[in-house]
């Protein structure tokens, strides 16, 4: 008897042992793979761009670490709990955004923070980046796809909302990424083309309202990328800079913590949104191909990972996360190497900052989810 | 009720819209990865010269290194100028942190009055750039400096700054002729090359500091340093170092100076002692002076108006360029240019009424004693400083032949080597008064030139020139202060050497040499005063010049008018007569007689060079009282 109970147990444990997996982690090894790559990447260039600062890895490393808790954590509920939480996330965050508008911290000529005193402080407008797609997702994942009129002006308003509250704080980068984030969900459920083209008609027909409507800090931004030998030593600083760090490189680089560009203070704000000239002064051409590449498999699993999503929803979410985690990347480093106008948006999972990594490793939870979790009940 | 529209086939439909979207995300995430790549090649490749070149210039910096300025000598080596190392305190706001705590702190540990605070806060914003030093005080003394030191941690930001200064030990007698150096200003920036003056603060103005500016300057280096964006300088790179300026020794004797400085205290005048078989000026005062270490860190207006306007004009170099008539003292070289051109021999006797007459013209031009020498020859002519008899000489000779025969003793041109700014005098000409009054000569007017009068202007350093040449039997030297450049010896022949004067007999020159030195030693000289208890033979020629005006800009009381009419008070001489060691003249403006005034005062400057001790210059001034006092009860005119 004795002998039986133990063969049970152990039979039993075994199959345990078995079961887990990475999919019952809820977990996918490539991404983790790929997301523990570029951030310790990131960290060895940080140390440089920070000035040998221990502190700023130490804090970097912190804070990522409890990003990757976030992450297992939320990879862990099922895509259909997301969805049904989704509608009250959304009106949770917005109200945070009109909070904000009130009561919100200024900083750096922005209004962005909420505080709530002695807990904690945050800007709403990072989890509107979730709360976004998320929505957008769940109601087009109701309705007959492809999505028609109604619906297309539904998402819009949807959107609207929360992007007008983002942009008047303002902060353009953030509106920009959320304002994305809800596209790519209409575009991957399969807007029709007819109605992509005569939007984007109606885009650029916009733009001179929008140029208007824009600060006149955000104009000089776009003026300056126009031509940033204007004003070389004021608003065209930034990218002239930059670009020279960049460009001295070479193909191998100068070395870590050899360039003259970051380590001599020339290049602004290199520890958090140029950090990629720093990469591309010390590391060159080869640097930047390994770090583009790494960003390109990340993007190109993460696709494929939302491809295995067993409904809708999980799909046109995942989709949209790894979509606007691809702006991200591509307009940080447009913006550092001078083809894109200067924009806010740090360089995800290198950058040195709070909420966004946050943010954007609860974004991967959320990814893991879709791909992992089976359909266990039947619609 | 929830739609439930959502069919099976609907969803694998939706998933295969899903799959074909994301494989077009997916080639577009590709394409413009590839766009960003390529823009990193167009950077990093194609460009990478001219960001390479850039990043370069941002990072260095060339700063200059200014040389070390050139230390002046005088021939015994004592130093004239030298470079005095001072302290500053500087402040750098951006390592300041609290600027207003740090000044009150620097307040307390010095022990400043309060009211200078506000002045320090000013000073300490002067600077535009945070990161440069900003000077809050300067010539910190020792006590401050060490309780600077003991508190440094206290003052972050707050250093003291070495620097070297230009220092003047002798200024007072010494001003005029080394000249000083001063900030540089808009118009020495034109005569500069700005290059090598980069790290440079001062640039002489006047004088020796003038004149050999380029050799004692030296030559700028340069470092290449590493700053960051703030334009902080965080390493060297590497370095040209500074050729430092020359070493400057000059022919003056600052013993001589400074005793030729103590006979002239008091009054106004000018001194200057010449090597005669060198030309090497031995002392070239003027007085009163100023203290020309006032100039180098910049005198204030207010003291600088004073010494403009002062009534004595301290600042201006009457020994180079002061211009008076040269009077008698040009008696003997009238007599030399009588027996060149033959109008004379030396036994020729004129006899002297009192007077002299042109032919047809009753005018009578007077003579200084009014009852007339009588009988007079060449030697007492000279010895007396008898006047009709230099003015039948003149009168003979007529202004065109004086006029060229004086220009050969160096009057109306400037032949100094490297006095700067010299004066040239006025040597007159019929030419010249056409010039400048469009005016005949009138013949009466060259018997005035004949004495050394009229038109004829000449400075002390003229003078003494004119003198040094005859004692050198006619053989010309140019005079000059440097004598050691660097390594380089300063010593004739020079170039642009005036000719020789050649007489027709050279035995004449021992004639004329054994007049003036009657002057001193004869029973009717009118050095006489002056010549007594010679160890050596002295020649010597006074001179009295008549003041017909006056300065234009100047205002006084009746009283001082009065004391600036009086006459010039000159004297040259030379010694010893068979071996001239020393040649000098010496003018006292307003001094009355020559050889009342400046005799003795020659005397003691000859006395000092050629008698093997030299005496201190408070016994020297004893002596000169003395010798004035007797000098006066003999009262001999000229």
């Amino acid at each position: 008897m004795m002998m039986d109970y133990w063969q049970r147990v152990y039979r039993r444990s075994r199959r345990q042992y078995q079961r887990l997996n990475w999919r019952t982690l809820h977990l996918d090894p490539w991404l983790l793979l790929a997301l523990l790559t570029i951030v310790t990447g990131g960290l060895i260039v940080l140390y440089s761009a920070g000035g040998e600062s221990t502190y700023l890895v130490e804090a970097q490393a912190l804070r990522f670490g409890a990003a990757f808790l976030i992450m297992l954590l939320i990879a862990q509920f099922s895509p259909r709990t997301m969805q049904r939480f989704a509608w009250f996330f959304y009106v949770m965050v917005t109200l945070m955004l009109v909070a904000v508008d009130v009561i919100g911290t200024h900083a750096m000529g922005a209004q962005r923070w909420l505080t709530i005193p002695g807990v904690i402080r945050f800007q709403p407008s990072e989890l509107m980046k979730l709360a976004m797609p998320m929505t957008i997702a769940a109601y087009l994942s109701r309705r007959v796809l492809p999505p028609g009129w109604l619906d297309l002006l539904v998402c819009l308003l949807l959107m609207g909302v929360p992007v007008a509250l983002i942009a008047n704080q303002p902060d353009l980068g953030t509106s920009m990424l959320v304002t994305a984030s809800a596209v790519f969900v209409i575009l991957l459920a399969g807007l029709s083309w007819r109605f992509i083209a005569v939007c984007g008609g109606l885009g650029i027909a916009a733009m001179p309202l929008l140029w208007f409507n824009m600060h006149q800090y955000q104009r000089q931004r776009v003026l300056t990328f126009l031509n940033p030998e204007s004003d070389p030593l004021g608003a065209g600083w930034n990218i002239i800079q930059s670009k020279t760090a960049i460009g001295s490189g070479g193909i191998h680089g100068k070395g870590w913590m050899q360039g003259t560009q970051s380590q001599l203070e020339f290049l602004p704000e290199r520890h958090t949104d140029f950090i990629v000239a720093v990469l591309g002064e010390e590391f060159g051409l080869i640097g930047m191909a390994v770090l583009m590449s790494c960003y390109l498999l990340l993007i190109w699993r993460g696709l494929y990972m939302a491809n295995q999503a067993h409904d809708t929803f999980g799909r046109l979410l995942g989709g949209s996360l790894i979509l606007t985690f691809f702006v991200y990347v591509f307009v940080n480093v447009g913006m550092v190497s001078g083809v894109l106008p200067v924009v806010g948006v740090p360089l995800p999972l290198i950058s040195y900052g709070g909420t966004a990594s946050v943010t954007l490793m609860a974004g991967f939870g959320m990814l893991m989810a879709v791909f992992t979790h089976h359909k266990t009940t039947p619609r | 009720m929830r739609p439930r529209r959502a069919t099976l086939k609907d969803s694998e439909q939706q998933a295969r819209i899903f799959r074909r979207r994301s494989v077009l995300a997916a080639l577009l995430v590709l394409i413009m990865f590839s766009g960003l790549i390529g823009r990193m090649v167009w950077l990093q490749v194609v460009q990478h010269d001219i960001f390479i070149t850039r990043s370069d210039k941002n990072r260095m910096r060339v700063e200059p290194l200014p040389p070390n300025r050139g230390l002046i000598f005088d021939r015994n080596h004592k130093v004239l100028a030298e470079n005095r190392p001072t302290y500053n305190l500087t402040l750098v706001r951006e390592q300041a942190g609290d600027v207003g705590q740090t000044l009150q702190r620097l307040i307390d540990i010095l022990g400043l009055p309060e009211d200078q605070r506000e002045v320090l806060a000013q000073r300490s914003r002067e600077r535009l750039r945070s990161y440069e030093p900003a000077l809050l005080l300067s010539d910190l003394n020792e006590d401050q400096i060490a309780k600077i030191a003991v508190n440094r941690y206290r003052l972050p930001g707050v250093e003291v700054e070495a620097q070297l200064i230009r220092y003047y030990p002798d200024g007072e007698w010494m001003s005029h002729v080394l000249g000083y150096v001063g900030r540089i200003s808009q118009e020495d920036q034109q005569r500069i090359d700005t290059s090598n003056y980069a790290g440079t603060h001062f640039i002489g103005k006047t004088g020796i500091e003038r004149f050999y500016e380029d050799e004692l300057h030296g030559h700028a280096g340069v470092k290449r340093v590493e700053t960051n964006a703030r334009g902080r300088a965080l390493r060297e790179i590497d370095r040209t170092p500074p050729q430092p300026g020359k070493n400057l020794t000059l022919t003056l004797d600052s013993r001589l100076q400074k005793l030729g400085h103590d006979l002239l205290k008091g009054k106004r005048g000018a001194i200057v002692a010449i090597e005669p078989a060198t030309g090497a000026i031995l002392a070239m005062v003027s007085e009163p002076g100023f203290d020309n270490n006032k100039f180098v860190t910049g005198i204030d207006t207010k003291s600088y108006a004073a010494l403009r306007d002062d009534i004595d004009m301290p600042l201006y170099n009457r020994a180079s360029r002061g211009q008076y008539p040269p009077a008698s003292t040009v008696k003997p070289y009238m007599a030399s240019a009588g027996l060149e051109y033959g109008l004379i021999q030396p036994s020729d006797t004129v006899y002297d009424p009192g007077y002299y007459q042109l032919p047809n013209d009753s005018r009578r031009y007077r003579n200084w004693l009014r009852w007339g020498h009588g009988r007079v020859d060449m030697k007492r002519a000279i010895t007396v400083s008898n006047d009709t008899y230099f003015f039948t000489l003149a009168h003979r000779m007529g202004i065109d032949r004086l006029s060229s025969f004086m220009h050969k003793y160096g009057f109306g041109e400037d032949h100094s080597l490297d006095v700067w700014g010299a004066g040239s005098g006025l040597m007159p000409s019929r030419d010249w008064k056409r010039g400048r009054y469009n005016q005949a000569w009138y013949p009466g007017e060259t018997l005035s030139v004949g004495i050394g009068q009229g038109y004829w202007l000449a400075t002390p350093l003229q003078m003494a020139t004119a003198v040094a040449v005859m004692a050198n039997n006619g053989k010309w030297v140019r005079p000059h202060l440097a004598m050691q450049v660097g390594d380089q010896e300063i010593a004739p022949p020079f170039k642009n050497t005036p000719d020789d004067i050649k007489l027709d007999n050279p035995h004449w020159w021992d004639l004329i040499h054994d007049a003036m030195e009657n002057v001193m030693s004869g029973s009717e000289g009118s050095g006489r005063a002056s010549g007594r208890n010679l160890q050596y033979r002295m020649a010597g020629k006074s001179g009295t010049a008549q003041v017909f005006t006056l300065g234009q800009k100047e205002k006084y009381n009746a009283s001082e008018l009065e004391e600036r009419l009086h006459d010039h008070a000159l004297f040259t001489a030379f010694a010893p007569v068979d071996d001239p060691k020393i040649a000098v003249a010496v003018i006292i403006e307003n001094g009355g007689g020559g050889s009342r005034v400046a005799a003795p005062i020659a005397r003691e400057m000859l006395d000092a060079w050629i008698l093997p001790d030299m005496k201190s210059s408070e016994e020297a001034q004893r002596h000169a009282r003395k010798n004035e006092s007797t000098a006066q009860q003999i009262a001999t005119g000229d």
